[in-house]
């Protein structure tokens, strides 16, 4: 234990630092969870490792290290056509600032279709139903946002795609693939019981429900699991922000509007 | 018509009512002119009228802005002016600092997310109220749904200075007698009566006045966006006038650990 009583402190169970004994304000040594993240984590620890300690207050096994980062790998780039890569793009193409264009893909992908509120009810989902398809029948069919809720409200069942006709193959490969590494039984379960589940739910599953499945079988809880997915799609979203700016607003599509309501004639 | 024939209806083009602009030529905003019809309008009534799509009078337009005057405070200890304040010191733009600032101000506890809940309340309570329900059930609902009353007591404090100023001026502009602020006022004298001694706030004020106006839930919540917007750039301006990092720096010591002792990596 470290620290003051003083009214400006912060508490924490993540994170100690060790001050320099010149300068309280610079680090000498960083703990994180209790390990040296400086003096023994780095360049022994993987990047999912230090993910996953972040949220939890334990290491992962290797197969949860392995599930999180093929997780990662899935998640990291949703592609051009993505809204939340759009939005992104939008600010790239014109060369708005990098944290802008990044801040555009966390609002746009926060939403519950294919986002960060659509994962969070799925887990909830997951930490509510388990492995019980007539809870799940239950769920789909139940409110998931009031009116009161700052959240418009959710139009299609969380983690299934609303306009899907078939399972993806790349949900498929996802699915395939986090099911593998015997973590626990969600991801198998969900494998096993896709159709039923699908059934159930009126669509097919969305990559956003194959990671709902992979965040609760790792133990997340649906605000860890909202935070992740926000975090984890980040990359694509970076990446395509800036393979735009030299190409240019001139070669990035601009849409046609058609007014319903405007009597007068335009020539532009 | 669902599914992708739905999506390929919508590929690169928008059947819009609220507008468009012709480059060189017009911009047509809800169906007017803006630059022609609607030039004189004041940057506030155009954004009402945005979101409403209807035009407001003197009184109410006055009422409306004070809304928003009467939230300024240029505080930044307050946790969204400290991230425009932050964003200063860090010496980011005032853009980023003030959107991320305006982004968290949909909070729980303040702002967007209690405004929301306080308006679905009173609307509520209101319709319940007319359909023979009493105060009594509607408070209690609304406790055991949300376990507290939204638009009543505070984070910091249990009163509100906003009030006052607000009412005097809803009173001089005869805006005062509308049916959800009557309600507003029943609901605080029935917490204050009873054991849970809570104050009406101004989430709850403006609720109500907003509702009386004629605004929907959703168009409340779209006009309150900037309700903390001129609060922030003084903060921000301060911090980036002082020595980078200045504000609130917080030494290592001042940071209190209580997660698990030190141990080895072992993997």
């Amino acid at each position: 234990m470290s620290g003051s009583n003083a009214p400006h402190t912060i508490r924490t169970r993540i994170w100690l630092e060790e001050p320099e004994p010149d300068n309280p304000f610079a680090t000498r040594a960083a703990y994180c969870r209790g390990y040296d993240v400086y003096g023994e984590m780095l360049g022994h620890a993987r990047w999912s490792d230090m993910l996953y300690l972040l949220f939890k207050e334990e290491a992962p096994g290797k197969a949860q290290a392995d599930l999180l980062d093929s997780l990662a790998l899935a998640l990291a780039n949703p592609g051009p056509r993505d809204a939340s890569v759009h939005a992104a793009m939008c600010g790239g193409v014109c060369g708005s600032s990098a944290a802008s264009s990044l801040i555009a893909a966390l609002a746009v992908g926060a939403g519950h279709l294919a986002g960060g509120r659509e994962v969070f009810y799925a887990v909830s989902g997951w930490h509510q139903c388990g492995k019980d398809l007539a809870a799940w029948k239950n769920f789909f069919t139940s409110p998931k946002s009031t009116e009161a809720d700052i959240w418009p409200e959710i139009d299609h069942p969380p983690g299934f795609d609303p306009y899907g006709v078939s399972t993806g193959l790349t949900v498929i490969q996802t699915l395939d693939c986090l099911a593998g590494y015997a973590v626990g039984s969600i991801l198998p379960w969900l494998h096993a019981n896709l159709q039923a589940m699908e059934a159930l739910a009126g669509k097919p599953l969305a990559l956003s429900g194959v990671a709902a499945a992979a965040l609760a079988e790792l133990g997340f809880s649906a605000q860890q699991s909202e935070m992740l997915f926000l975090l984890l799609r980040l990359p694509g979203a970076a990446a395509h922000a800036l393979e735009q700016y030299p190409l240019g607003y001139k070669k990035f599509p601009f849409g046609t509007v058609e007014l319903e309501n405007d009597t007068q004639e335009s020539t532009a | 018509m669902n599914g992708p024939e739905l999506l390929k209806q919508h590929v690169g083009k928008l059947s819009s009512r609220m507008g468009t602009f012709y480059p060189g030529e017009r911009v047509v905003y809800r169906g007017r002119d803006l630059l022609h019809e609607l030039n004189d309008m004041d940057w506030l009534a155009l954004y009402l009228y945005g979101i409403t799509g209807k035009t407001f009078g003197q009184a109410e337009m006055k009422l409306l802005q004070a809304i928003w005057t009467y939230t300024s405070y240029p505080d930044v200890r307050l946790w969204n002016n400290r991230i425009a304040a932050l964003a200063g010191s860090t010496r980011s733009t005032g853009t980023l600092g003030l959107a991320a600032a305006l982004a968290v101000s949909e909070a729980e506890i303040y702002g967007g997310g209690v405004f929301r809940r306080a308006v679905v309340f009173l609307e509520r309570s209101l319709r319940q109220m007319a359909s023979g329900s009493d105060l009594e059930t509607c408070v209690r609902e609304e406790f055991a749904a949300h376990r507290s009353i939204a638009g009543y007591g505070r984070p910091l404090v249990n009163g509100d200075e906003r009030i006052v100023p607000l009412l005097e001026l809803a009173k001089r502009l005869g805006l005062n007698e509308g049916p959800h602020l009557k309600l507003a006022f029943e609901v605080e004298d029935f917490l204050l009566r009873g054991r849970w001694r809570m104050k009406m706030n101004y989430a709850a004020l403006i609720a109500a006045l907003g509702k009386d106006l004629g605004l929907s839930v959703d168009e409340l919540c779209l006009f309150i966006f900037p309700l903390f917007l001129a609060g922030m750039p003084p903060g921000y301006i301060e911090a980036r006038q002082r020595p980078e990092g200045t504000l609130y720096p917080i030494p290592c010591p001042d940071v209190t650990y209580d997660g698990q002792a030190k141990r080895p990596w072992h993997k």
